[in-house]
C-alpha cells in the first residue's frame, strides 16, 4: 500500500493495523523511481493526507487526481496543479447545477439559527473523516467556542486530527451527556445516525447536513433535512472545468460521479475525452 | 422577493406542519398588500398566469448554457425551476444589477409586457438574483411552486393570523380573489368579512375516505348509512342562479365552455353536487367517451351529438340562496328530490339510494354491480353527515370494486419529479402479443419507499438501452398491475388503456414468460 503517511495512519485506524498487506509510505513531493515510472504525490485538498498521484513515463505525465477540491481548507493540505498530458479526474459534481457556495456563508446561516432557536439542538449529518473536521474548524474559525458534542464514531479521528495539529477546540461526546444539556448547542454525528434511535436522545433537533449534496433541495428533503448546508471535499463544476483547464492535458479521463456531462464538456473544448466507468460506484456514493 | 425566497425554501424543508403554519403567518404579519396576497395566491395555485410557458423558459436556459449539459442537468435534478436556478451563469462581478422586484410587481412585471419581451426581462432579474431567488422568481412565473403547502394548509395559516376559524374562510373563498385584500384587512381586525354571492362562486366540496374492510364494518351501523353507486365520470359543482350557469371541477375549476349543452340546461337557483356523465337518456358511457370531451377547451359538434352531457345528482348544498349544509344529509336529500321533481325535462337526474340490510348484504351488491354492470364501486354515506369541506373521517366512505390484476414486465423507466427525483420511479410495463412484448400502461405508484429503492437499483444495473432521460432495462422483471377497468384504444401499442395503473406486488420470484398475454387483458376490457 503505497500512501502518505497520513493515509496509512487513518487507514490502520479504520480498518486496522493489518488491513493492507504492507505499507509504503511516501511523502508529498518526494520522487519514487519504479522502473521505468517517476511516482510522485501531490496533495489533493480532499482531506487530511489526501493525494493525487503523478505518473511520468518515457517523457508524459499522467495525473490521477482521486477526490480532490482546490478551495482553501485548515483540515487538509491545499491542492497543488499538477501539469500533465493525461489528467484521470473525479467527477462527483460534474454537473453545471453544482456550484458550491463559500463555506463560510453556510457555517453563518448555521449559526444564525442555532441563535434564533436556543431551545432547540443542532445536529449536523457529517461523515467522520474529514468533513466532521472540516464542518468543526469551520464553525471555530467564525468565533463560536462552545462546546461540540461528538457521536462516538466521530471521537477517534477528531483526536487524530487534532493530534496532527487541528485544533478543534472544546469537544465532549454526546453520550455522557442528559436531554437538558443539548438545547442551544450543536451535535455532529454521521448522516446515518441522524434517522436513527441515536437522535432520539437529541430534543426536537434542526436536523443539519453537510454535504454537496444539499444544493439540490428535493434531496435535503428526501433526507429528511431541514437546515441543508452546502459544504462539499469535492471539486464543484468550476472547480473541476478549471482543473482541466489548467493541468495542459489534452486527454482526459473521467470516473466516479457522472461522467457524461464532464466527458462532453472536454469534448466540446477540443480535448480527447473518456468515460471510465467503474463497477459499484454509479451514483451518489458517499461524500 | 428574498423573503418569499425564503419563505418558499422554509416551507419546502420544514417537516412540521406547524411550523409551515408559523412560517406563513409570520410572513402575512410582515409583509404589505398586494405582495402578501399575490403570494398566497401563488401557494394555493389561485394566480393565474399566461404570459410565460416552461417551454419558453426551458428555451431561456439553453440560450445561456450548453444545451446538452442543460437536459444532462435537468434529468438529474428533475425540477425545472431548481435546475434553471443552479446552473443559470453568474453575471461577471460588477456587472450591473437590478433591484428585484416585490412578488406583487413582479408578477405584474410579467403579465403586461408583450410576450415576445418576457423572456429577456425575467433574463435581466434572474442576472441579479441569488439562486434562492431565481428559484422563487421561476416557480412564481410558471405558477407551479410545489412546495408541499395544500390551499388547505394555508388557509389554516390564514386563519391562525387572523384569529378566525378555518370554516369561515373556507365558505368564503371562493368568492375571492388575488390580491385579498378585503379578507386580509377582516383578519387585521380593520373590516367586517368580505361578503361573497353563494349562486357564482365554487363551495369547496366535501370528499369521502377509501373504507378500511377489516375495521369500518366491525364499528360502524349499518342502519345509520345510505349506499349509492360510485360513478365513473368526474364530480361536478353545478353553481346556477337563473343568470349565470356554472360548472367546476372537484378542484374549483370552471369547465363550463367545455360543456355548455349541460350548462345551457341549467334551470333555477341552486348549487347542487353530482357526477359528470356522457351518454343518451342517462345511460352513462364508459369514462373513455367522456374522456373524449374532457381533453378539448370546447367541445366538438359530433361530440354534442353522440356523446352528450349530463349529472348524476347525489347532494344539494344551496336551494335558491339558502345554505342547506349544515342540515343532516338525510333533509338534503329530500330537497333534493324536491327539487329535482319541480325540474324534470332537463340534464339531470337522482343518484339512486340502494336499499340493503347489513354490511354483507351491501358486499353482495358491489360484488353484483361490478359483475353485471362494471359498477366502479359504491359510495357509503353517514345519514346525519353534514356537509363539510374537505375530507373529514368518519361520515362518507368510498367502497371500490376489486382491482383487476396483470402480470407485466418492465421494459422502460424513468427518473421521478419532486420528491423522488433521482430514483427510477415512472416505470412502463409490457405484456405478450405473441413472441413480443408490447406497452402496456405506465404506473408511478403503489410501492413502499424500500421497495422503490430496490426497484431503482434493479433499473440502474439492467439497463440496456438509454434514450435520453429513459432507460430500457432488460425484460425479466415480472411487476403485478393493478387497475380499476381496461378500455380499448387505439392510442397504445397494445390497443388497450388501463385506467388508474399501480403497481400491486412485484415478482422477483416470476420468469418473464409468465407474464399475462394480449388474450388474456384484452378479455377484461370492459
Amino acid at each position: 500500500m503505497l500512501a502518505t503517511p497520513q493515509t496509512i495512519a487513518i487507514m490502520k485506524q479504520r480498518y486496522g493495523a493489518h488491513c493492507a498487506g504492507s505499507f509504503q509510505p511516501l511523502e508529498f513531493g518526494i520522487e519514487l523511481v519504479d522502473g521505468p515510472v517517476t511516482i510522485t504525490l501531490f496533495p489533493a485538498g480532499h482531506i487530511l493526507g489526501s493525494a493525487q498521484v503523478r505518473l511520468a513515463y518515457q517523457g508524459r505525465v499522467a495525473v490521477v487526481t482521486g477526490d480532490y477540491k482546490t478551495h482553501a481548507d485548515s483540515t487538509a493540505q491545499n491542492f497543488e496543479l499538477v501539469p500533465c498530458d493525461l489528467l484521470v479526474t473525479e467527477a462527483t459534481f460534474g454537473l453545471p447545477v453544482f456550484q458550491h457556495p463559500d463555506p463560510k456563508q453556510e457555517i453563518s446561516r448555521l449559526l444564525a439559527s442555532v441563535q434564533a432557536q436556543p431551545e432547540r439542538c443542532h445536529v449536523i449529518g457529517a461523515y467522520a473523516l474529514g468533513k466532521a473536521q472540516r464542518v468543526i474548524r469551520l464553525i471555530r474559525e467564525a468565533g463560536h467556542d462552545a462546546p461540540i458534542f461528538l457521536h462516538g464514531a466521530q471521537e477517534k479521528l477528531c483526536a487524530y486530527y487534532a493530534g496532527q495539529g487541528v485544533d478543534l477546540g472544546n469537544l465532549q461526546k454526546a453520550l455522557d451527556r442528559d436531554k437538558a444539556s443539548f438545547p442551544g448547542h450543536i451535535v455532529i454525528a454521521p448522516p446515518s445516525a441522524l434517522r436513527d434511535r441515536w437522535s432520539r436522545r437529541l430534543p426536537d433537533p434542526v436536523i443539519c447536513q453537510a454535504s454537496g449534496w444539499m444544493t439540490i433541495k428535493q434531496r435535503a428533503k428526501q433526507s429528511g433535512v431541514e437546515l441543508p448546508l452546502v459544504i462539499s471535499d469535492h471539486a464543484d463544476w468550476n472547480e473541476l472545468t478549471d482543473t482541466i483547464t489548467a493541468s495542459g492535458a489534452d486527454t482526459i479521463w473521467v470516473t466516479h460521479g457522472r461522467e457524461d456531462a464532464l466527458v462532453h464538456w472536454c469534448r466540446s473544448r477540443g480535448l480527447q475525452a473518456e468515460p471510465l466507468y467503474m463497477q459499484g460506484r454509479e451514483e451518489d456514493a458517499g461524500e | 422577493m428574498k423573503r418569499f425566497a425564503e419563505l418558499l425554501e422554509t416551507l419546502v424543508l420544514t417537516p412540521s406542519r406547524n411550523a409551515k403554519i408559523g412560517a406563513m403567518a409570520r410572513y402575512f404579519e410582515t409583509t404589505p398588500d398586494p405582495d402578501r396576497g399575490v403570494a398566497l395566491a401563488a401557494i394555493t395555485r389561485d394566480l393565474t398566469l399566461s404570459n410565460l410557458k416552461a417551454g419558453a423558459l426551458r428555451q431561456l436556459a439553453m440560450d445561456r448554457v450548453d444545451p446538452e449539459l442543460f437536459l444532462m442537468s435537468y434529468d438529474y435534478v428533475g425540477d425545472l425551476a431548481e435546475t434553471i436556478s443552479l446552473i443559470w451563469p453568474q453575471p461577471a462581478e460588477g456587472a450591473g444589477r437590478t433591484d428585484l422586484p416585490g412578488v406583487a410587481d413582479f408578477i405584474t412585471g410579467i403579465e403586461s409586457r408583450p410576450k415576445a419581451d418576457v423572456a429577456d426581462h425575467l433574463a435581466a432579474l434572474l442576472d441579479s438574483a441569488t439562486p434562492a431567488e431565481r428559484w422563487a422568481m421561476i416557480k412564481l412565473a410558471t405558477g407551479g411552486l410545489r412546495v408541499g403547502v395544500s390551499a388547505r394548509l394555508a388557509k389554516t395559516a390564514l386563519a391562525a393570523y387572523g384569529g378566525q376559524n378555518l370554516a369561515a374562510i373556507e365558505k368564503i373563498w371562493h368568492g375571492l380573489e388575488p390580491p385579498y385584500t378585503e379578507l386580509f384587512a377582516w383578519l387585521d381586525g380593520r373590516g367586517a368579512a368580505p361578503r361573497i354571492q353563494p349562486g357564482r362562486t365554487f363551495h369547496p366540496m366535501m370528499l369521502s375516505n377509501p373504507i378500511d374492510e377489516t375495521r369500518d364494518f366491525d364499528r360502524l351501523d349499518a342502519g345509520d348509512y345510505q349506499a349509492e353507486w360510485k360513478w365513473d365520470g368526474i364530480r361536478v359543482q353545478l353553481v346556477f342562479d337563473g343568470e349565470s350557469r356554472r360548472i367546476f371541477s372537484r378542484t374549483g375549476d370552471d369547465i363550463s365552455v367545455a360543456f355548455p349543452d349541460l350548462a345551457a340546461a341549467l334551470d333555477g337557483h341552486a348549487v347542487l353536487d353530482g357526477e359528470l356523465l356522457v351518454g343518451h337518456d342517462f345511460q352513462p358511457l364508459a369514462f373513455n367517451s367522456l374522456q373524449q370531451r374532457l381533453n378539448r377547451k370546447t367541445p366538438a359538434k359530433t361530440h354534442l351529438r353522440d356523446l352528450p352531457a349530463f349529472v348524476r345528482v347525489y347532494d344539494m348544498l344551496f336551494d335558491g340562496d339558502e345554505d342547506l349544509r349544515d342540515l343532516p344529509l338525510s333533509a338534503r336529500r329530500q330537497r333534493l328530490e324536491h327539487w329535482i321533481r319541480q325540474h324534470e325535462g332537463g340534464r339531470l337526474d337522482l343518484s339512486e339510494i340502494l336499499p340493503f340490510g347489513d354490511w354483507h348484504d351491501l358486499a353482495r351488491l358491489r360484488l353484483e354491480g361490478a359483475e353485471i354492470h362494471g359498477y366502479e364501486g359504491l359510495m357509503i354515506k353517514n345519514r346525519q353527515s353534514r356537509y363539510v369541506a374537505g375530507r373529514p373521517k368518519g361520515p362518507w366512505f368510498k367502497w371500490k370494486r376489486e382491482p383487476r390484476l396483470i402480470d407485466t414486465i418492465m421494459m422502460y423507466a424513468q427518473r421521478g419529479h419532486g420528491r423522488r427525483s433521482s430514483f427510477y420511479s415512472d416505470f412502463t410495463f409490457g405484456i405478450w402479443r405473441g413472441n413480443e412484448i408490447v406497452p402496456v400502461g405506465k404506473a408511478y405508484s403503489g410501492f413502499t419507499d424500500d421497495e422503490l429503492r430496490d426497484l431503482d437499483k434493479w433499473v440502474r444495473t439492467n439497463t440496456t438501452n438509454r434514450f435520453g432521460p429513459v432507460r430500457e432495462v432488460e425484460k425479466r422483471l415480472v411487476v403485478e398491475l393493478a387497475f380499476d377497468s381496461a378500455h380499448d384504444s387505439p392510442r397504445h401499442k397494445s390497443g388497450i388503456a388501463l385506467r388508474f395503473p399501480r403497481i400491486n406486488r412485484i415478482r422477483w420470484d416470476k420468469p418473464a414468460d409468465e407474464a399475462d398475454t394480449i388474450e388474456t387483458v384484452r378479455a377484461l376490457v370492459d
